[in-house]
């Protein structure tokens, strides 16, 4: 289910230090971004996000860290960077995807448990889905 | 010609049938894989945020292995692995703070600056043996075959290591048009298979798939062509799935893009490993009379 409600910014929801290390982690000017959509168009996971690409962009720079932390996007998010190659302005959304996932996984809260997989799964794939998987969604 | 090789670890494993035949038919165009000794995990994602430079030590260790085996290129075969090295090269290329940081934690001697040069096998053929060249050592021409390239995510994004043009990839047609075979291009060829989402989601994988198999279907593809075992993992998996859930739905061979090489390199069936492949690619070829004919054919000497 995409949110598609108004957006509510106070003072009382931006968290500055939010962006900050959003910044800090991703190494982008969330600035640069003009709300154009290239990134939401080309993503083939758009349609399973709560939020959208583009929204989560306006969302970091906004520093609305409640609104991002609830929301399933950057677990979706298969880091196949359509958007980066796709956006007009050179910004990298794949790597403030990541950036949202390490300010999660950091605080030692995994996606996936390992031993949660089946084992005849764990024994089935191959070992690039393991370890880019266990990358990906544990801390 | 030997050059340095970098097999990673599913080839080891799963992807048999993407690692033999390569190797094989290299031999036979006159190139040793020569396996770099030592090697580990290249990490199979790159890190993608900035702090994080724990995660750039296997790859780049990789790297310097390859300065101390004596050599200046490294070709990898899997599209993963591919990505993660030559991502890594270039932060060492081009950060020299990082750069200093990693060569003094990894020690090995070595100062590196990222001048070891990253290439998938694709572009050897390309670049070094040309298709021309290749045409002409082909014993078996694939005639008939309507194959579709599929690239995936990582032999193309980010642009700074893409192997070939990100919107509009053609090196595969040319790869197989080489071969006799005839390509189907379709325009989900460099979309995305759902990658690692299938450890996390694995029941979401046919959704990412089912756009791709069924463009690649409408335009009259028999089979597709990889360079990822993640790719075939997924497409594999997927199309499992959607024979169940889609009435009409036709499950297709998945081929690596070396089996079709080796096969058409006269190196016989055996080589290929097909038993290994989603999708019972011996029928197909059978059916194309690829694999009475091969049996004929002597193997050529490398």
């Amino acid at each position: 289910m995409t949110k598609k409600g108004p957006v509510t910014i106070s003072s009382k929801k931006s968290r500055r230090d939010f962006i900050k290390k959003v910044k800090e982690l991703s190494g982008q000017n969330l600035q640069l971004c003009y709300q154009c959509g290239m990134c939401t168009g080309n993503c083939p996971s758009a349609t399973s996000m709560d939020i959208s690409p583009r929204r989560i962009i306006e969302f970091a720079r906004l520093g609305l860290e409640e609104d991002i932390a609830s929301s399933k996007t950057v677990w979706v998010c298969a880091s196949c960077l359509a958007c980066t190659v796709n956006c007009p302005r050179g910004f990298d959304l794949s790597r403030v995807m990541e950036a949202i996932r390490l300010l999660t996984l950091r605080k030692n809260v995994d996606r996936v448990r390992p031993e949660d997989i089946p084992p005849e799964e764990r024994c089935d794939l191959p070992q690039i889905a393991m370890v880019s998987g266990l990358r990906k969604f544990t801390g | 010609m030997s050059l340095a090789y970098y097999p990673g670890c599913t080839l080891k494993t799963r992807a048999r049938n993407l690692e033999e035949p390569a190797v094989a038919s290299m031999k036979a165009l006159g190139f040793k894989l020569d396996e770099v000794p030592g090697w580990n995990c290249c990490g199979a994602v790159y890190s993608l945020a900035e702090d994080d430079l724990i995660h750039q030590v296997a790859p780049v260790r990789n790297l310097i292995r390859v300065k101390k085996q004596g050599k200046t290129e490294l070709v990898t075969l899997c599209a993963f692995c591919l990505n993660t090295l030559k991502r890594a090269n270039l932060l060492m290329r081009n950060d020299p703070e990082k750069r200093d940081t990693l060569n003094d934690f990894i020690d090995e001697g070595i100062d590196y600056r990222g001048d070891v040069k990253v290439v998938h096998l694709l572009e050897v053929l390309r670049d070094e043996i040309g298709w021309e060249a290749l045409s002409q050592r082909v014993k078996l021409p694939l005639r008939g075959l309507k194959a579709a390239p599929y690239y995936g995510c990582t032999l193309l994004r980010p642009r700074e290591v893409a192997i070939d043009d990100v919107e509009n990839p053609t090196v595969l047609g040319h790869f197989l048009r080489a071969l006799g075979a005839s390509p189907v291009d379709f325009p989900e060829s460099t979309r995305c298979c759902g990658s690692y989402q299938v450890v996390s989601s694995p029941d979401g994988i046919s959704e990412y798939a089912r756009p791709i198999l069924n463009s690649a279907l409408a335009r009259g593809a028999e089979a597709l062509v990889l360079t990822c075992p993640l790719c075939d993992y997924n497409l594999g998996r997927a199309q499992k799935e959607l024979a169940k859930k889609q009435s009409g739905f036709r499950e297709m061979p998945l081929f690596y893009f070396t089996q079709l090489l080796g096969l058409a390199l006269g190196l016989g069936p055996d080589v290929c490993r097909f038993e290994l492949n989603h999708g019972r690619p011996e029928s197909l070829l059978s059916e194309k009379g690829l694999l009475s004919e091969v049996e004929s054919v002597q193997p050529i000497g490398g």
